[in-house]
């Protein structure tokens, strides 16, 4: 178990519901949801939730931190906010299942071969090394790291030419790629941001 | 009528050899056209989409929109932010609006911006392209530019997820917005007002990550646009129009289907309805063709 997460068990021994308002984002919402359902009902991959967006609210307040933070459910978001725009309570819910992975995932807690927690972490490694990000690397990683490797790259082969051929992918991105000019600042500001975030976590341990 | 200026965030997929960059040139052929004129956000970065946040937290990637807004209005002061990716649109608007109503956060924005010399005032309305096509510019004005009318041609208006919530178009309904059939008229096509899957999601990033549930949906988009008798589908999104367009061999592999459906941007049926060139319209950029584009951008 990583530090963090044991501080936090520490900490928020009584409050599951006060440990999410606290550090996830727009956590704070979770108790506006009167359990009405109709987020459950609008996720584009509904029948792959094992537990919808309205039913991890309820485990939330119930204090099932573990099922929670461990559970792939918030993993099969796919950023739609169809439930945003229907939710009676105005709850901003796909941040909270974006937040809720985020949190999972740095206490170390996020299902072990997720691929979407995967290539969401790809996307963001990807994108810090210059600031944009490099499609054809992040496909790469993607074929290899996440995918059944060589039988994923095979299949989707025939689309990697289709895309080389209608320029739309460029295998020399492989030997550097677009970037920021400025690659020292923005690495500096985003290490920065990620740094105060860090210390208002802290802010938090027992 | 005085031209008209933008600060421009085009973002990664435009760039060239990337996924969408038939989207950029089309775009910049449209804005010829209609005398908009884009000023790219210098050395601007990329926002991270909706699919950041595993290994970003809420500050370091509202930092990421934060710097863009910043070196837009050091460069570009005064003029409106304006982007043609939905994901862009949508991350750097949230984030405006996010950094706005929590000074807090604004606060440690600025801390983490200083280490790259930027300060944020964060005053800069954050546009979509099609917001400027239908508020600044107008349906009128475009159908009088229209000199090779795309007559004959049915075409399914496909807004997807991103352009159209939370923010949308104003004016427009989250679950039937029209102004993408809109346009279609304007050009002389008709549209498909009555297209069950306008605002249907594609998959969005997990079409990479959990490609059989995606296409599923893919499927869906598709097979209702058949059902309508069209010709091709149109988007205003770079995610859905990759994600309809290079996934129909999968599925047909999968279930037997014979999609063989073009998915075509506002801004290259605009490029070739205003009398540009193929090339101008960025069809070569199709992995479907659409050989009936091709021969009116030829007449
Ligand atoms: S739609 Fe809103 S109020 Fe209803 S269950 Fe979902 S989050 Fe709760
Ligand atoms: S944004 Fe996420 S949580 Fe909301 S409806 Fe879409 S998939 Fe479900």
């Amino acid at each position: 178990m990583n530090d963090l997460n044991t501080n936090m068990i520490e900490k928020y021994r009584n409050s599951f519901l006060n440990e999410v308002e606290a550090n996830v984002e727009e956590g704070e919402w979770v108790k506006m949801c009167m359990q009405c359902g109709v987020c459950s009902g609008s996720c584009p991959l509904g029948n792959a939730w094992e537990h919808p967006p309205q039913e991890l609210f309820m485990m939330i307040r119930a204090g099932k931190r573990e099922e929670v933070l461990s559970s792939d459910s918030m993993w099969m978001c796919t950023s739609c906010y169809n439930c945003i725009v229907r939710c009676p309570r105005e709850v901003p819910i796909t941040h909270i299942m974006h937040g809720l992975a985020h949190y999972a995932r740095r206490l170390g807690m996020e299902p072990k071969e997720q691929p979407t927690a995967k290539f969401a972490q790809l996307f963001w490694d990807n994108l810090m090394k210059k600031g944009r990000v490099n499609e054809l690397k992040l496909g790469i990683d993607l074929y290899f790291k996440v995918g059944e490797g060589m039988k994923t790259a095979l299949k989707n082969k025939d689309i990697g030419i289709a895309m080389w051929k209608a320029k739309r992918m460029n295998p020399m991105e492989f030997f550097g790629g677009h970037a920021v000019k400025d690659l020292n600042g923005f690495q500096k500001a985003i290490k920065k941001a990620e740094e105060l975030e860090a210390a208002r976590l802290d802010k938090h341990k027992a | 009528m005085a031209t008209r200026e933008y600060s421009f965030y085009p973002g990664c997929s435009s760039q060239k050899g990337a996924s969408s960059s038939n989207y950029l040139v089309s775009v910049e052929t449209m804005c010829e056209e209609l005398d908009i004129k884009l000023n790219t956000i210098p050395d601007w970065n990329c926002c991270s989409a909706s699919i950041g946040y595993a290994g970003g937290g809420e500050l370091p990637r509202l930092t990421l929109s934060a710097r863009n807004i910043a070196l837009s209005e050091e460069h570009n002061p005064d003029q409106e932010i304006v982007a043609t990716c939905a994901a862009c649109w949508l991350s750097t608007k949230e984030a405006a609006e996010r950094l706005n109503d929590d000074p807090d956060m604004m606060a440690e924005a600025n801390i983490a911006l200083a280490e790259a010399g930027l300060k944020l005032t964060n005053k800069t309305p954050i546009r979509h392209m099609a917001e400027v096509l239908v508020e600044d510019i107008g349906f009128d004005a475009i159908a009088a530019k229209v000199t090779k009318p795309l007559e004959g041609l049915k075409i399914a208006g496909y807004v997807g997820c991103q352009t159209n919530r939370p923010f949308g178009i104003a004016g427009e309904s989250f679950e039937n917005p029209v102004y993408l059939d809109k346009m279609v008229d304007a050009l002389g096509a008709d549209s498909v007002p009555d297209y069950e899957k306008k605002v249907q999601c594609c998959g969005g990033a997990l079409a990479f990550s959990e490609p059989e549930k995606s296409q599923e949906l893919i499927k869906g988009i598709l097979e209702s646009a058949y059902d309508h008798g069209a010709d091709m589908i149109v988007t205003p999104c770079p995610v859905c129009q990759m994600n309809v367009e290079v996934y129909q061999g999968q599925i047909n592999d999968t279930h037997g289907t014979k999609f063989d459906m073009p998915v075509l941007y506002y801004s290259q049926l605009m490029s070739v309805a205003f009398g540009r060139s193929a090339k101008d319209a960025a069809l070569n950029g199709q992995i479907i063709k659409s050989k009936q584009l091709e021969e009116i951008a030829g007449k």
